[in-house]
């Protein structure tokens, strides 16, 4: 690999064949803004976001259900903090909040085993969302509620896996020519979960970090290899090609791949992660959220977060829909890519 | 006759509970009368002293002249007491340092306090004696106050106004700032908003709040005839918002080298495991300073020798155009936004 300075003014210079790159995770999406990227590329490379950030892909039937459970009495649904102001098809836990809804926002599942032990006569609800890297964190919420007896939380998930997403969203016709592959998912899939897709597509992957040289390095890469399904592991300090196999077994033990609903991308096969039936006492009805629908019907959240529009060309970026007030999950979360395309003033 | 250990105790158990309640802000403390007083009196009467208080007038009368400025503010933190100030320091600094903003003179201060019950009187007596250090040290006086009392949980407000006088030959606003000048701020960014929520978070590190009056750094570069054509106070909203602010006001471009920026590395971190933006981060002792191309040099070197102005740095310039940008140690080029969504409530 050249050094950063002669990688940074290759792709200054590239004039060769145009080159369409995805980044499928958010917070790579917010790095590459953060570090004013799209400013070096030629105009002949161009990034699109893909469906990684896990609050922009969840569904409207979701919210919805978490909206209902808020109103229900002696409940209280406990969330991240992005999760609260993502409208379903009507309202957002944190309108729900202002109206009397019971909701605890919260920086780790882990927190919230001391509100259910103080208040017991509260049921309490946690929005598992997340990919393949937070999945174990809510295994280790159910060995402890396990361990404890605790009989007053449960989760209602809409956990997703990235491989399947990814083949689907290479077969939309977005045509891209390359995927930089999450870097915090891949610390627990391993490098090698990318080996058969990249073979299979012909299309190649590069797993890179999250500073600004990781990042650059990671679109050269992609760029020199276009047209061949070769996987290069670009940030081996901390992803091993087999990947985080504790992760996985905490994952596995309670957890079984099964069909997910994406915004924008609809039920794709083995996309998601559901209890076993064993724990299904821990679900507090994960099934059947399937239905999506758009707060406001001009939104183009479900055509940005598979790349086939920029955020910059929905009609209500930057109108009626910011940072300040959201009318689709991309513009409310800090990895969503209208949100920092927003902030960063990207165009 | 001995008195028996028995009733020995149990006065000292009623002494003891006299003086608890008597610690705590009542109702009665803002009814206006011998409480009140009483409050006045133990507490603020005597930090505050000056002939012109002394006076216990309804307004004061002071000794002015020529162009004045006013300016008020309201302050809500929490915790009240957190590493590097108070809320009363905190007080004194905000109101001091938007009148020294405009070139003025900082001369006079009023002061409304309100007090919820339950309010302990200890802590009180600790943040009006810092409020006084504070005045003492930005060369102001309090000379009118209020107090009153409401219902609550101990929660203590202070709202400042302020007065002071610009020299004949001043003239700095946000509407200034012109193509080459150069941009200045005047130490490291973020100490004040990550001192707070490290408290609120229980964090413990030893970032301290920045909390400070700017007298001698904007009156050293104003005695030293440097063209200071802008200065704004790095509060709520932090650098990126104020920075758009003088774009807009001035219909210019601001151009900023990040690497330049100064953020200790302790706040740097900070800032990166909890995803927040140093160009958002609110400080209560930090300004940026526009000024003339060629007095930049100057004028660093002027805050640099003033107290709480070390770590000042050139950090860019203004182009013409609009909106401001950044470019990144990597050599990219971004945007600047304001701060959206309410940050961090209750910082100052």
């Amino acid at each position: 690999m050249p050094d950063i300075k002669s990688i940074s003014r290759f792709l200054r210079e590239y004039d060769g064949e145009p080159v369409t790159l995805m980044e499928v995770c958010g917070t790579h999406t917010a790095a590459i803004s953060e570090n004013g990227i799209p400013d070096i590329l030629s105009d002949k490379i161009r990034l699109v976001s893909g469906p990684g950030c896990p609050v922009c892909v969840t569904v409207a039937a979701y919210i919805d259900k978490l909206v209902s459970l808020s109103g229900q009495k002696d409940t209280c649904v406990v969330t991240f903090g992005d999760m609260m102001r993502v409208r379903g098809t009507r309202y957002s836990l944190s309108e729900a909040a202002a109206e009397g809804g019971n909701t605890l926002m919260v920086y780790s599942p882990l927190d919230m085993i001391e509100h259910a032990i103080n208040n017991p006569g509260t049921d309490y609800v946690f929005a598992a969302v997340g990919f393949e890297t937070t999945t174990p964190l809510y295994g280790l919420l159910l060995d402890e509620v396990i361990k404890r007896n605790i009989n007053n939380i449960k989760i209602l998930t809409a956990l997703k896996t990235m491989p399947e997403a990814i083949r689907k969203v290479s077969r939309l016709g977005g045509a891209i020519d390359g995927f930089i592959a999450p870097g915090h998912v891949s610390v627990i899939t391993g490098s090698d979960e990318y080996a058969r897709l990249a073979d299979e597509l012909s299309l190649p992957f590069a797993v890179a970090g999250f500073t600004g040289p990781e990042l650059l390095a990671a679109i050269y890469s992609l760029v020199k290899t276009k047209g061949r399904g070769v996987v290069k592991n670009l940030y081996p300090s901390a992803v091993t090609a087999e990947g985080n196999v504790k992760a996985r077994e905490t994952t596995n033990k309670y957890f079984r791949s099964c069909a997910a609903a994406w915004r924008g991308l609809g039920v794709i096969e083995n996309s998601g992660m559901v209890l076993r039936d064993e724990y299904k006492q821990y679900d507090a009805g994960s099934e059947e959220l399937v239905e999506d629908a758009m707060f406001n019907k001009g939104c183009s959240c479900g055509e940005v977060v598979v790349g086939i529009k920029s955020p910059t060309q929905c009609p209500l970026y930057g109108k009626v829909c910011t940072p300040a007030s959201p009318q689709g999950a991309c513009m409310v979360s800090t990895e969503g890519s209208c949100y920092n395309y927003y902030v960063n003033k990207r165009k | 006759m001995g008195v028996s250990v028995e009733r020995i105790e149990t006065l000292n158990r009623f002494r003891d509970d006299m003086e608890e309640l008597y610690m705590k802000i009542t109702l009665a403390h803002g009814s206006g009368g011998q409480s009140t007083s009483e409050l006045i009196d133990s507490i603020f009467a005597k930090e505050f002293s000056n002939p012109v208080l002394g006076q216990m007038e309804d307004s004061a009368v002071v000794e002015g002249s020529g162009r004045i400025a006013i300016t008020t503010d309201s302050f809500v933190v929490t915790p009240l007491v957190f590493k590097g100030g108070d809320i009363g320091r905190l007080a004194v600094c905000g109101t001091v340092n938007d009148l020294l903003m405009r070139g003025a003179v900082p001369k006079y201060l009023t002061c409304g306090f309100i007090l919820e019950t339950g309010a302990d009187t200890d802590e009180l007596a600790k943040i009006v004696h810092s409020m006084a250090l504070t005045a003492r040290e930005a060369g102001v006086i309090i000379v009118a106050g209020d107090t009153k009392v409401v219902e609550g949980s101990g929660g203590m407000y202070i709202n400042t106004s302020g007065v002071g006088f610009v020299p004949e030959e001043v003239n700095v606003g946000s509407s200034l700032c012109s193509e080459g000048d150069v941009i200045i701020v005047s130490g490291n960014m973020g100490d004040h908003h990550a001192a707070i929520l490290s408290e609120r978070m229980s964090i413990d590190n030893s970032i301290e709040s920045d909390c400070a009056p700017l007298n001698e750094m904007v009156l050293g570069l104003i005695d030293a005839g440097i063209k200071v054509h802008a200065m704004r106070d790095i509060t709520r909203g932090g650098l990126g918002t104020v920075l758009n602010e003088l774009a807009e006001t001035s219909k210019c471009a601001i151009e900023l080298e990040e690497e330049l920026i100064p953020v200790s590395n302790q706040v740097k971190s900070f800032c990166k495991i909890l995803g927040l933006d140093i160009m958002h981060m609110g400080n209560e002792g930090k300004m940026v300073a526009v000024v003339a191309s060629e007095d930049a040099d100057q004028a660093v070197r002027i805050i640099r020798e003033s107290r709480y102005g070390a770590d000042a740095a050139i950090i860019g310039t203004v182009k013409t155009g609009e909106g401001v940008s950044m470019i990144t140690p990597l050599g990219g080029k971004r945007g600047v936004g304001v701060l959206i969504g309410e940050g961090l409530p209750r910082i100052c």
